[in-house]
Formats: structure tokens, sequence, C-alpha cells
């Protein structure tokens, strides 16, 4: 059998992007957070804020470690795989992707710091405006990224010359028609990954009885937060689809299993999509709702994949179904949130314990949310890689033999796969040992600008009876998140 | 119209982001390289300790001059990178290897054997796929129509394979230099022990990759031996530069061996750009043709100007901060 080295570029991209985007996912919601918690403490001086973010800055250091490391790998696939696509791409990719390093490191170099080491060694209001400065970073990273990506979908203020792309306008390239959606619309993802990872993991120290106080106080300010957010993700994820429809039909089609062009087309609940024979299986929908969503009308025209080519379809069931992932948990989300709301009453939403053990689970969700959002929006694009202009088999890498493609995916699995379980299981320890973790080493420790990691002082190991841990907690972990 | 020659301008920006990256990262990789070599478990604790603090730091410049060619000369990054499709994985692999081992090691007691093996050899897979990226720039590539036409392992050829052989000794030897100026008693005995036969090895296979290089490219042939010019004063203070660290290392120097060691870096780097100038893809490409468009090039420059003063001020204030000696058992940690 011959290796195909498109599609085995493909996953390998969508390997370890993805792999990258579930750490500034989490940083960038986090960094924020620690941001208010720094605030409050600073306003207030109740001692609980700073318990709280002295905590959170813990893990933080450590998620942010992995999204750097992930990072410089992503920079250099471009040119190992899709050397045809950088090089035609470049004028733009190029200084938007530069930019971002840039940025990246000059948060890292100049705050980055002062936030994770200096709590100690700068006057409060310094370290106030560093957790500021750091999550203000971590949006103008995104600013950049994100740019860069929406263009792939809405390409704008660029010209085709000679096979390669030249900029008309900085402002339309930037700015172009997808990236203010795309941009709110990640951006509050990150938000509700940090308020439900947050919120999850207090649920979890509530359920065992630890450092009540502050946790309770981490999770109402969560619940607060998500109550605002959870629903303003779904009105913000419908001005992107609106959006989404007047630049890529296709994609749409493809997310509500669409496949002739027609009036008072239903939303789809579930169905099994079949692209040989361009039609569904099993559905079941509620009439009119579709169009209705999409046009305001019950009945509206809704672009059908029949507008396209068969070989220029996307992988409908790919997209339809990740779509699904995506807009379930976002519903899911908001149930929960409204359900934070009620049960303030009494104070349940802190006690019950099936609330809380859901939360528990819910702090996963983000990430699943997350990933089946840039896979609606990522292989609906497909065949192209710059919407209309330029497509993935014209990207790709000339010399690429399938062989090689095949040895570097592996490769960046095992790799992954290796490194990346010691990170999330240490992150795991640090969770384990939580908020009471206050032995402080820190006096020999000379001021240390870079190096997350070190932020924390948790063992990779779990330890034995000498433990610094507290209250009822058995040395085992129990699963956790 | 355009005022400047921004693709010069770009050359510059990113020559320095190697130079400063290969004597920076150098030297750290350099004691990843000497690492299971180390006389005990807490030399190797003070070997790690004295570049804990910089080490990310100085990994920084190489996304930065990565980014910087796709913005700048996206024909190289474009080209280099399929050549070296797989030295360019092996690179990746182990700079994130030592990358969390850094990490992960303070933080372990019965796993700590393996991030000692995650350090060491992620730093010498690194090395060497370094030295060899070199080498087959030396090398040149096989280009048609700005696209590279080379199969999967054209690079790996015996001369590649000697310069990445050589780096390690080069980063060796940064690395020994370095320990003997950051350390005392027991490892610094043992760095300047190690000190002269490192040295030994790199002037061997330097001396035969200079001999070689003539050899592998009738232009380079020319740019040498066609009339005697003044670039051979760079081979010149190349050794004298060795000569120095030999000289130093004798009299027991400590700031002197590191000092020279990155002289030698840099002269054997400014020989290296003089003999493909201005070619930035051997033998097609030069830097004009490889370059992006002027606005492309202008609008990041803006940005980067204002950064790489902040960045080396940042840079020059951490080595400040973490002057002097590591001693064991005092460790950042
Ligand atoms: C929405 C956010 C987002 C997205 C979609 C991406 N990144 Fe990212 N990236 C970040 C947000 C971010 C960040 C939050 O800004 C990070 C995390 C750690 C850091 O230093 O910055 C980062 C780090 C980071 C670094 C390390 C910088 C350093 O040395 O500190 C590189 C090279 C990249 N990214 C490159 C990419 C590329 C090429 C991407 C896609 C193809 C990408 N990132 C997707
Ligand atoms: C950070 C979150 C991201 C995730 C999870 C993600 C996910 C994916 C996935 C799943 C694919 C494969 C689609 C397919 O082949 O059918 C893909 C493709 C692609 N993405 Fe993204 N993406 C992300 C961000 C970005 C960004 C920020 C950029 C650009 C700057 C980008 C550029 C690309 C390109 C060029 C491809 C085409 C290569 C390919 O088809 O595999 N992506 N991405
Ligand atoms: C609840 C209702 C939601 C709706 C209606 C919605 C809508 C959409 C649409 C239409 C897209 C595709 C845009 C395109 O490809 O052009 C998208 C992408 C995406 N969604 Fe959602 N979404 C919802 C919830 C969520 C939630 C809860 C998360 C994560 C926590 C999330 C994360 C993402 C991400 C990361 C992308 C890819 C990046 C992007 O294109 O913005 N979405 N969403």
């Amino acid at each position: 059998m011959e290796l195909d080295p498109l599609i085995l570029s493909r996953i390998q991209f969508a390997f370890v992007v993805s792999f990258h985007a579930i750490f500034p996912v989490f940083t960038i919601g986090l960094a924020s957070y620690i941001a208010v918690l720094e605030g409050l403490a600073f306003k207030t001086g109740n001692p609980v804020w700073l318990k709280l973010s002295a905590f959170w800055t813990k893990v933080f250091a450590v998620v942010f470690g992995m999204g750097v490391v992930s990072g410089i790998v992503m920079s250099f696939q471009f040119g190992t795989n899709w050397s045809n696509f950088a090089q035609a791409s470049a004028n733009f990719l190029g200084p938007m992707l530069s930019y971002e390093v840039v940025t990246a490191f000059f948060l890292e170099a100049a705050f980055l710091g002062v936030l994770l080491f200096g709590r100690d060694k700068v006057p409060p209001g310094v370290h106030l405006l560093a957790a500021i400065m750091v999550a203000v970073g971590t949006f103008i990273s995104s600013f950049w990224i994100l740019s860069a990506n929406s263009w792939l979908h809405t390409p704008a203020g660029v010209e085709l010359r000679d096979g390669a792309f030249f900029i008309t306008s900085w402002r339309e390239a930037i700015f172009n028609p997808s990236f203010p959606y795309r941009f709110m619309h990640m951006g509050l993802a990150s938000f509700l990954t940090g308020g439900f990872v947050v919120a999850g993991v207090s649920a979890w120290y509530l359920l065992r009885g630890r450092e009540v106080e502050a946790n309770k106080k981490a999770l109402s300010m969560c619940l607060w937060l998500l109550l605002i957010i959870a629903p303003t993700q779904a009105v913000v994820g419908d001005f992107h689809g609106l959006n989404t429809l007047e630049h890529q039909p296709a994609k749409v089609a493809a997310m509500e299993g669409n496949w002739e062009t027609s009036r008072n087309v239903p939303l789809l609940l579930f169905a099994i999509p079949d692209q040989a024979n361009q039609t569904n299986h099993f559905e079941i929908g509620i009439p009119g709702l579709a169009s209705l969503i999409l046009t305001h009308e019950w009945d509206g025209e809704v672009p059908g994949l029949n507008e396209v080519a068969v070989e220029e379809q996307p992988p409908v069931a790919l997209v339809f179904w990740s779509f699904r992932v995506m807009v379930g948990l976002g519903l899911l989300m908001i149930a929960f949130s409204a359900a934070g709301l009620i049960l303030r009453k009494g104070g349940r939403y802190w006690r019950s314990p099936w609330f809380l053990q859901g939360l528990r689970f819910m702090s996963i969700t983000p990430f699943i949310a997350v990933l089946a959002g840039w896979i609606v929006t990522e292989s609906g694009r497909s065949p192209w890689l710059v919407y209309g202009m330029m497509t993935h088999a014209e990207g790709l890498t000339p010399s690429l033999t399938g062989g090689m493609a095949l040895f570097s995916l592996i490769g960046y699995i095992v790799v992954y796969g290796l490194v990346f379980s010691a990170g999330v299981y240490y992150l795991m320890r640090v969770l384990y040992v939580g908020l009471e973790d206050t032995h402080d080493d820190d006096e020999h420790e000379v001021e240390r600008p870079k190096r997350p990691l070190s932020a924390t002082h948790v063992p990779f190991e779990i330890q034995h009876a000498d433990d610094d841990m507290v209250g009822t907690a058995k040395p085992v972990n129990q699963g956790g998140h | 119209m355009e005022l400047f020659d921004l693709p010069l301008i770009w050359a510059f920006i990113i020559g320095f982001g190697i130079i400063m990256y290969v004597l920076m990262d150098g030297f750290d990789l350099g004691v990843g390289i000497l690492f299971p070599f180390a006389p005990s478990e807490e030399d190797r604790d003070t070997m790690m300790n004295t570049v804990a603090p910089v080490w990310d730091g100085n990994e920084t410049w190489l996304v930065l001059s990565g980014a910087g060619l796709l913005a700048a000369f996206p024909l190289v990054y474009s080209i280099f990178l399929p050549a070296l499709y797989i030295g360019v994985f092996l690179l990746l692999a182990g700079l994130i290897f030592r990358g969390v081992a850094f990490e992960f090691r303070f933080k372990a007691n019965t796993s700590r054997y393996l991030w000692n093996w995650a350090f060491a050899g992620g730093s010498t897979v690194a090395a060497f796929a370094q030295g060899a990226v070199v080498g087959a720039y030396i090398q040149g590539m096989e280009t048609a129509n700005r696209v590279y036409v080379g199969g999967p392992l054209d690079w790996l050829t015996p001369f590649t394979v000697l310069t990445g052989f050589g780096m390690l000794a080069g980063y060796s030897l940064l690395g020994t230099t370095w320990l003997i100026m950051k350390t005392e008693g027991r490892l610094q005995d043992w760095a300047y022990k190690l000190a002269l036969p490192l040295l030994a090895a790199v002037l061997v296979v330097f001396s035969i990759i200079s001999v070689w290089t003539p050899f592998v490219d009738d232009m380079v042939r020319e740019r040498w031996f066609s009339n005697l010019t003044v670039i051979w004063i760079l081979p010149a203070l190349t050794l004298l530069c060795a000569f120095q660290i030999y000289r130093s290392v004798r009299n027991r120097f400590e700031g002197m061996p590191f000092v020279a060691t990155m002289g030698l870096f840099i002269f054997t780097y400014f020989g290296l750009v003089v003999s493909r100038w201005p070619y930035v893809v051997p033998p097609d490409y030069t830097l004009w043709d490889a370059a992006s468009a002027y606005e492309s090039q202008l609008f990041l420059l803006l940005g980067l100007l204002f950064v790489i003063p902040i960045v080396l001020a940042y840079t020059a204030w951490t080595y400040w901060v973490f002057r002097g000696k590591v001693r064991a058992g005092e460790g950042y940690h």
C-alpha cells in the first residue's frame, strides 16, 4: 500500500496543534483568573485570595511550560510538511507568527518571572501589574495566531501573484472577516476552560472537605462567571456561524448535514451522514429550525452541499458530529451554570454532592469542546488550505514521502506521549497536594526569572509518610481530573 | 520605493540570532552532553544548576530565528526544513526531552536517573542534529523552481556526520569552559582536565572540515584560494583563540577559556558565512532571491527593533543576577 504524505501530514498537523492548543486555551483563562485573584487580594487584603492565587499560579506554571515546549514544534511544522504553503503565504503568515513568538517571548521575559517568583520580592502593586500583564500578553499572543488562522478561512487584503500572496492592505488582512468572531469565540472558550477547571477542582476539594473556606469562595466566583460566559458563548457562536454561512457556505452545510439547497430546513439532532450516497440515514430533526437559526425565517433558504462538487466537499460526518459535540457540551455548560444559580438558595451549591461530582466531570468538557470546535473549523475548510485560493495538496511539501511523514508522525506521538503524560501526571500531583502546600523552601530561592515549572515545589513521585499533606486526604489519588 | 536594503538588514538580524543561539544554547547543550561523564551525582546537580536559570532564555533565540526566517527569508525556511526533515524532528525531540528533564529532574527522586538520560540524550541528539544542519548548508541542496527536490536522506553524508561530531565536540568544549568558570573544587578540576583533550578533538574535526569544505563545492574553493584575501584573517583568529584556550587552561585562568571558546565559535561562524555569502540556499539562491516582500519585512522589522533591545537587556540582567560560582547543594532549588 502506498503511504499518502498528504493525509499523514494532515494527521500530524492536527495532532501537534491539538496538543499545543490544549495548553494555551487553559493558560489564557487561568492567567486572567489569577489577575482577578491578585486584584481582589490587593484590594481587600483578604489572605484567602492570596492563597488561591498562589496555588493556581503553580498550576499555571506547569501548564504554561508545556505550552511553550509544544509551541516550539508548531513553529517548524509549516516548513517541514507544508513548505509550498509556507513559501506562498510567508508575506502574511511570517510576520503574524513572528509577532506571536515575539509577544510570548516579551511577556515571558518581562513579567512572567515577576509573577512566578517575585511575590515576596516586589511590592504587591508590582506583582499585581505583572499578573495583569501576563494575562494581557496571552491575549495579544492569541490575537496574532488567530488572525493568522482566520485569514486562512477568509483571506483578505492580499493578492495572488506568481504563486505567492502579497499584502495589499495590512488592516484588511489582519482584521479579516472571520477574525472578530473567532477571537471572541476562542477568548470565551478560554474563559470557560479556566472557569470549569477551577470550579471542578474546587468542587473536588470541597467533596473531600479540604480548605473549605477558600474553595467555597473560588467556586462561587467561578459560578458567577460561568453564568455570564456560557450563554454568551452560545450567542457569539451563533454569530460566528452566520459569518461562516456568508464566507464558507459548504462548511455550514456540512455542520447542518444539509445535502440539498432548500427552504424550511430542519435542525438535525441525530443523523448518520453518508457521503458516498450524498444523503443522511436515521435523521431526527426539528422542522424548520435550521432555517430559522441561519436566516431568521422559518422557510429561509439554506445552501446545501450540492452547491459544491463532490470532491470539494469537506468530510461531512466529521464536521457534523464534531459540531454536535461542541454545541452539546456548550448547552451542558449553560445547564450547569444555571443549576449553580438555583442551588445558591440555601448555599447548596457547595454542599450538594451530586452537583460537585458533576462539576468534577465538567472540568474536562471545555477541552473536548475546544478540540471539537477546531475540528469543525479546520476540517470544514478542506479541501482548501487558504479558502478558495490554495488547496491542501498544493500546499504540501513536494519532496515529502509517505515514509518520512509516517516516521515523524509516529515520532511525535511517542515523544508527546512520554513527555506529556509525565507533565499531566505531575499536574495531578500538584492538584492533589492542593492549597495546603505551604512548606516554603523559597528562602534560598534566588530570584529566578524564568523556568515556569520551578514555581512549584511539589515532588514528582507520590510521597510517603512525611508528606506535606494536611487533612483527611488519603495518599492515593482516586482519579481526580 | 525601497529606501533600505531590507534583506541585508534582515540577514544581519537573523545571523545575529543564530550566533546568539549557538553561543548560548551551545554551552548548556554542552553541559548536557558531558552530563553522563560527571564524577558524581552531586556534581550533576551542580552542573545542572549552572545552566538551569538561563537555558530556556537561550533557546528562545532558536524560535526567534526560526520564525524570523519564515517572515524574512521564506525560501530558506521552505527549503531547509523539508531538506532536513528528519534532522529537524530529531532536533525538536531532543530539545523537548532535555527541556522537561530540567524541570522534572529536580522534582524527582526515584525516577531521577530517567531524567538524567533524557537530559543527556536530548542534548546530544540536538547538538548532533545542529552540526549536521551546518554541514548540510555547506553541502548545498538540490532545488528546482524554488523547491527542494532531493531525497529525505540526502543530507546524511560522511561530511555532515563529521560536522555533527564537530558540533558535539565544540559544544562540549563550550560546556567545559563554562563549568570552569562557574564551578570550583572537584568539578572544576574535572572540567580543567577535560578541556584540552576536547580542544584537541575540536581542532582535529575543524581542520578536517576546513580541508574538506573547499572540495565540497567549487564556489567555496574559489573564494578561499583564487586570490589570497583578507578573509584568511578569520582562520588566523580562530587559531589564536584556540591557542588562548590552551594557554588559559594551562594557567588555570577561570574566565578566559570560556571567552576564548566563544571567540573560536564566532570566527568559525564568520568563516562559514564568508564561504557562502551571499548565498543563503547554496548553490542557487542569494539572500535577495530568498527574501519575502519588502512591506512584510518592514512590517516585522518595526516590532522587532522595539523588542530585541529589551530582550538583550533582560538577558544581560539574568546573567548578572546569576553571576558567580555555583556551589554544590546550593542550587536555585
Ligand atoms: C488561542 C491561542 C493560541 C493558538 C491557537 C496557538 N497558540 Fe501558540 N501559544 C499561545 C497561544 C496560541 C500562547 C498562550 O501565547 C503561548 C502558550 C505559552 C506561551 O508562551 O505562549 C503559545 C506558545 C507558542 C510558542 C512558544 C513561544 C515561546 O517560546 O514562548 C510558539 C512558537 C507558538 N505558540 C506557535 C504557535 C503556532 C505555530 C500555532 C498554530 C498553528 C499556535 N501557536 C496556536
Ligand atoms: C490551536 C488550535 C487549533 C487546532 C486544535 C487546530 C486543529 C486542526 C485540525 C484538526 C486540522 C486538520 C483538518 C483536516 O486536515 O481535515 C487543522 C488543519 C490546519 N490548521 Fe489548524 N488548528 C488550530 C489552530 C490553527 C492555527 C492557529 C493555524 C494557523 C496559523 C492553523 C493552521 C492550520 C493549517 C495550515 C491546517 C492545514 C493542514 C491540515 O489540513 O492539516 N491551525 N487544524
Ligand atoms: C453553545 C453553542 C455554540 C455554538 C452555536 C458554536 C458555534 C461555533 C461555530 C459555528 C464554529 C465554526 C466557525 C467556523 O468554522 O467558521 C465554532 C468553532 C469553535 N468553537 Fe464553538 N460554538 C458553541 C459552543 C462552544 C463551546 C462551549 C466551546 C468551548 C469551550 C467552543 C469552542 C469552539 C472553538 C475552539 C472553535 C474553533 C475556533 C473558531 O473557529 O472560533 N464552542 N463554534
